[in-house]
């Protein structure tokens, strides 16, 4: 059974369509690198398959079953800006927030909740930084927090937004190690990202997506520029291209 | 007048209002430094001042029909609150800009319903800011009452409610109910503002939920003692604000504002790690420090890497 199954999904988002016919699907220890421009769904991909959003026509399904929030085995890692880091809270006590809607209403998170923490934050490395507030935090370590916070539902399939955004290359080829070790534990992950270099170093498989998946395939497999000019939108003159061609 | 006399008054039968005044601004003030801190570190201020503003005319109407001016105030605070809430779910016309349709219209229904009452004039300045007498024994129940229910559910719903103020969309991904908890919140911010109306006034409310929060939040980085400092500077300030009040005889609801205030100022200034002055000190302090002994190169470019 597929891990994730994406058949034929349309959405559309304030009456224009945004994706249409997207066929993906994922299987657990694959990384899996969701490359697009702008505008062209990748967020919207992710709400739809975190059923956020409902989809127009086509369905997702999650180790077989329609995917719903907070029942489904998602583990979601949203874009860094989404998330208030001024906020008056430590690194475990936001790891602790990813397990809000399994813990339930009217109760308190017990030891279980607790073990489920440290375990995420050792699998990030963080531990060391558990009662730190997060506003203190780099760029790459509040990543790895979001990460942290959901692997604290120790999901099967984890999706991730733009996590390389705004980050030096020494903490991209980290946070890259990070995510392909998740994926080599028998995880599914797909991740959104506009880092060319990093997503074709350490994905396993890249997807190419502008309103409907243009291309799909392992990174060497995908030489062919006619499907990145089609999907980005460029020229064959783009600086784009130099780079497909280099990596 | 010395702070002996101040409590020989709070025990005379004849000042029977005093001892009420100050424990419906007592109560009041823990529990909007409580809600406050959610409204501060969710940045909805604007919410709270709309709030405010909105429980106006359900007051105007009370005032007319002989009712009670909490329950009045609630119902029309309680419908503005759902009323941002349902149409701040469309994003084409920004929360803000609708807050500012909703909370003029209110405070307007307000002035035209109180106009209608004979001798509204003295009226409305009591509830424009606030007052100390005549308030009934049947509203300090009431507001006793009301603050315990919104505590019991802020501690019912804290972490519901961190979560979404930490990340709406984890949250939804989670299947917390986000809209619902928006209402509830919203509602809890209504009753805090409504239940102290009466001794600080329908303008200056809006300092009781965000000054003694605010003011918790440059002392702390921990949301717990946030959460227990904020209304012990908001009581304080009642008790301290109450005294300077009667013994001077100044308008209370302003006084009590102007304390907390005062508390707030000198945070900004003084706090553990975030004041003004602390910065100051503490930078001059690590220049003494490094110009005693000046690092060696390496060293110097290790500790920049930490």
């Amino acid at each position: 059974m597929r891990a994730l199954a994406i058949e034929q999904l349309d959405v559309d988002l304030g009456g224009r369509p945004v994706l249409r016919g997207v066929r993906l699907h994922l299987d657990a220890g694959e990384l899996v690198g969701l490359l697009g421009p702008n505008g062209a769904g990748k967020t919207t991909l992710l709400r739809a398959i975190l059923a956020l959003i409902r989809p127009r026509g086509g369905r997702v399904l999650v180790e077989g079953r329609p995917s719903r929030p907070g029942r489904s085995a998602i583990g979601y890692v949203p874009q860094r800006h989404e998330f208030t880091w001024d906020f008056p809270i430590s690194v475990e006590q936001v790891v602790l927030s990813g397990r809000t809607g399994r813990v339930g209403l009217l109760r308190r998170p017990g030891v279980a909740d607790w073990r489920a923490v440290g375990e995420a934050l050792d699998r990030v490395q963080l531990a060391a930084l558990r009662r730190r507030p997060v506003g203190e935090l780099s760029g790459g370590q509040r990543q790895r927090v979001l990460v942290a916070r959901a692997l604290a539902l120790a999901p099967r399939i984890l999706l991730l937004d733009e996590p390389f955004t705004g980050l030096d290359m020494p903490t991209q080829e980290l946070l890259g190690d990070l995510f392909a070790s998740l994926a080599a534990e028998g995880r599914a992950v797909l991740m959104t990202t506009h880092d060319l270099v990093a997503a074709m170093e350490s994905c396993t498989r890249l997807v190419l997506l502008n309103r409907t998946v243009v291309a799909d395939g392992r990174p060497e497999e995908l030489q062919d520029v006619e499907v990145w000019m089609r999907t980005f939108g460029v020229s064959e003159t783009s600086p784009l291209l130099k780079l497909v061609r280099a990596v | 007048m010395s702070i002996t006399d101040f409590f020989t008054d709070l025990l005379n039968p004849d000042l029977a209002f005093l001892p009420k005044a100050l424990a419906m601004a007592v109560m009041s003030s823990v529990v909007c430094g409580v809600v406050g801190c959610y409204v501060v570190l969710r940045g909805m201020a604007f919410i709270g001042d709309a709030v405010a503003h909105a429980v106006f005319p359900g007051i105007a109407v009370a005032f007319v029909f002989q009712g009670s001016l909490v329950l009045g105030g609630a119902v029309a605070g309680v419908a503005t609150a759902l009323l941002i809430a349902i149409f701040s779910q469309n994003r084409r016309v920004k929360e803000d800009s609708l807050i500012g349709v909703f909370l003029v219209a209110a405070f307007a229904l307000g002035i035209v319903i109180i106009s209608q009452a004979p001798g509204y004039a003295g009226s409305l300045q009591q509830f424009l800011f606030g007052a100390i007498t005549g308030i009934p024994d049947r509203d300090l129940y009431l507001v006793g009452g009301t603050g315990l229910v919104i505590l019991g559910l802020v501690l019912a719903l804290h972490k519901e409610f961190v979560a979404v103020c930490l990340d709406r969309e984890m949250s939804r991904s989670m299947g917390l109910p986000v809209f619902w908890l928006d209402i509830v919140l919203y509602v809890l911010v209504t009753l805090a503002v409504v239940i102290s109306l009466q001794t600080i006034g329908n303008i200056l409310v809006l300092a009781l939920l965000i000054t003694p929060a605010a003011a918790a939040r440059l002392l702390t980085d921990r949301l717990g003692v946030m959460m227990l400092l904020a209304p012990a500077i908001g009581g304080g300030s009642a008790l301290i604000g109450l005294y300077l009040s009667w013994s001077y005889d100044l308008p209370v609801g302003g006084t009590i504002v102007l304390v907390a205030t005062a508390v707030f100022l000198a945070s900004w200034l003084w706090a553990p790690r975030h004041g003004l002055f602390t910065k100051r000190w503490r930078a001059v302090r690590a220049d003494e420090r490094s110009e005693g002994a000046v690092p060696k190169r390496e060293v110097a470019v290790g500790g920049g890497a930490q």
